[in-house]
């Protein structure tokens, strides 16, 4: 009677849930790993078992690697930027300054628009915005628009990943902020703790699990970006801001080469995998309780 | 005592430092959207000699250009589509996840910790590891592309795993299993038990999974561009996608459907403002 009840409650709430997981992420994630050692080319029927090839292909392939140094450039710097500028903005917002939470809500607001319609309105900015401002004051900065020189479309890249990453984690950080014991702060203060002392010895190890979590939410969004790379620069001017994983798109889907294109998207996943699982250990162990 | 005062005054002076710097920040992210409704009402020739205010315009202000957009981009059956595919998908990951993970933590048995074990760690694999095989299962062998059903499905079985790691965590924390055991006395049968006691006890964290699905949901590109081709069924990020391509020379044109498909969601977010920050906040710090 027991079991029978137990698998009709299996079938009913388990059984649903299950299949769709089963069924879109872990039969595919295994059938990637088998699509890595065939020649298949996305159209025929036929895929032939052809070993490593693939993953020679992949060692040759130049513009992955240089694409992938790309992204990790990439990463560094708008990790590092998110960051700093993420946390300077919500110790501001946490002083108990009016407006506090429409501020909040306004930082927050680039983060409910998806990647390809904030990197069209970013396009408008930086060739004709940014290009009027050089035009009309003679500011060579301006001059030309950023997204037709390869080294300036980077550094777009990086001020729209910021610009729209940021108001993320500044909601993470006002809420460690606020959970910050008063008690603790006040007895620094007493103990003659300067602004800085106080900053290096309490609150940042006391913000460590914010920390925590906006260094791998950054860490993961920035290797995966993709939304904002197509409809900003699409990785021109001449595949010099092509990220990692629009490469991997290329690859299978304009090059058709599905075999190499599987293996270098499970490269890119080992590589994020390990970084942000190192990222979280280290973090982690510096965290303390107050 | 002027101890005091001085030190009252230099903290008054750091708030307003404080927040003069938060204004310019403040304008600075702003400054984007605020470029996008004031040219949307532009026309070409205007946009280009001043991009910044609506003074000395020649041909004037008009909504020619959200007359335009909304007609190009077939605006109407964009918004449809995304519509459904997003409450069906959301409706679906809430109740699938939310019963899955109430089975997870009241069966202690071996499906249940190989299940929770995979979905916790499959949740590190980005989707670009996935989709090419994905499309090679569904596109090739079972040929059921394009149809709005095969996106909602997707969509469902990619959020399942956070889904169920956040329903998860907080069954276990915060009901009590005497409440069931109370109904299961009275003779409650499971479904019921779990449909009239449990879901209701649930609204906190179904609201926060509802924010947070349907908003990936809404905003997503990569996967519906991946299995919808069909012009009728675009979602808006895909039709605002193809529009862009058509008229990327028309700036006015192209402002005001970029106004257009960041309309609905600002409007939600005016509404809703507590619960979306609550939600992402709750969402990521778990």
């Amino acid at each position: 009677m027991k079991t029978k009840n137990s698998g009709k409650d299996f079938c009913m709430f388990a059984l649903p849930g299950m299949f769709c997981f089963l069924a879109v992420v872990i039969i595919p994630f295994l059938y990637g790993v088998y699509l890595t050692f065939t020649d298949w080319n996305g159209v025929s029927d036929t895929k032939n078992f052809i070993g490593l090839k693939n993953f020679a292909g992949v060692i040759s392939d130049k513009q992955f690697w240089s694409s992938l140094l790309l992204t990790f450039r990439y990463v560094i710097v708008v990790v590092i930027l998110v960051n700093v500028l993420a946390f300077a903005i919500a110790y501001l917002l946490t002083r108990g300054i009016k407006g506090q939470n429409f501020f909040r809500a306004g930082f927050f607001t680039p983060n409910l628009i998806g990647g390809i319609v904030l990197g069209y309105i970013w396009q408008f900015v930086f060739s004709r915005v940014f290009v009027n401002i050089g035009e009309t004051t003679g500011f060579s900065l301006f001059e030309i628009s950023w997204l037709s020189e390869p080294n300036r479309a980077f550094a777009a890249l990086i001020l729209v990943s910021v610009w729209q990453l940021s108001g993320y984690m500044i909601l993470i950080y006002v809420a460690g902020f606020m959970g910050l014991s008063e008690d603790v702060m006040e007895a620094a203060s007493i103990d003659g703790a300067s602004g800085f002392a106080k900053l290096k010895n309490i609150v940042l190890p006391l913000m460590m699990s914010s920390i925590t979590i906006c260094l791998f939410l950054t860490l993961s969004r920035a290797f995966m970006v993709y939304d904002l790379n197509l409809s900003l620069t699409s990785g021109g001017p001449y595949g010099t801001t092509e990220m990692a994983a629009m490469h991997v798109y290329e690859k299978a889907f304009t090059s058709r080469q599905f075999g190499v294109g599987q293996a270098e998207a499970l490269i890119l996943f080992i590589v994020v995998a390990c970084i942000s699982g190192l990222q979280v250990y280290l973090t982690k162990k510096q965290e303390v309780e107050a | 005592m002027k101890q005091t005062t001085v030190g009252g005054n230099k903290r008054k002076a750091a708030n307003i430092l404080a927040m003069a710097g938060l204004i310019i920040l403040f304008a600075a992210y702003m400054f984007p959207f605020i470029m996008v409704v004031i040219n949307s009402l532009k026309q070409k020739r205007d946009i280009i000699k001043s991009p910044f205010s609506w003074l000395y315009t020649i041909k004037g202000l008009s909504f020619d250009n959200f007359v335009k957009a909304f007609t190009q981009m077939d605006f109407l059956n964009a918004f449809k589509n995304s519509l459904i595919v997003t409450v069906s998908a959301t409706v679906l990951v809430t109740l699938l996840a939310a019963m899955l993970a109430y089975y997870i933590v009241r069966h202690n048995n071996t499906i249940s910790k190989t299940t929770f074990a995979l979905m916790v760690a499959s949740m590190i694999i980005p989707f670009q590891a996935i989709m090419i095989p994905l499309v090679s299962i569904y596109g090739g062998t079972l040929n059921i592309l394009n149809h709005r059903a095969t996106l909602v499905f997707m969509h469902t079985g990619f959020s399942m795993a956070m889904s169920v790691f956040m329903f998860h965590g907080f069954i276990k924390g915060n009901v009590p299993i005497a409440l069931e055991e109370a109904a299961c006395i009275d003779g409650c049968t499971h479904a019921r038990t779990f449909f009239q006691i449990v879901l209701p006890l649930l609204k906190p964290i179904i609201s926060t999974m509802v924010i947070l699905n349907s908003l990936a949901f809404w905003n997503d590109f990569l996967l519906p561009s991946l299995v919808l081709t069909d012009k009728k069924l675009l979602t808006l990020p895909l039709s605002t996608y193809s529009f862009y391509g058509t008229y990327s020379a028309d700036y006015g044109t192209i402002m005001a459907g970029l106004l257009l498909c960041v309309l609905p969601i600002l409007i939600l977010y005016i509404v809703l403002q507590k619960q979306i920050i609550g939600g992402v906040v709750a969402g990521a710090v778990k």
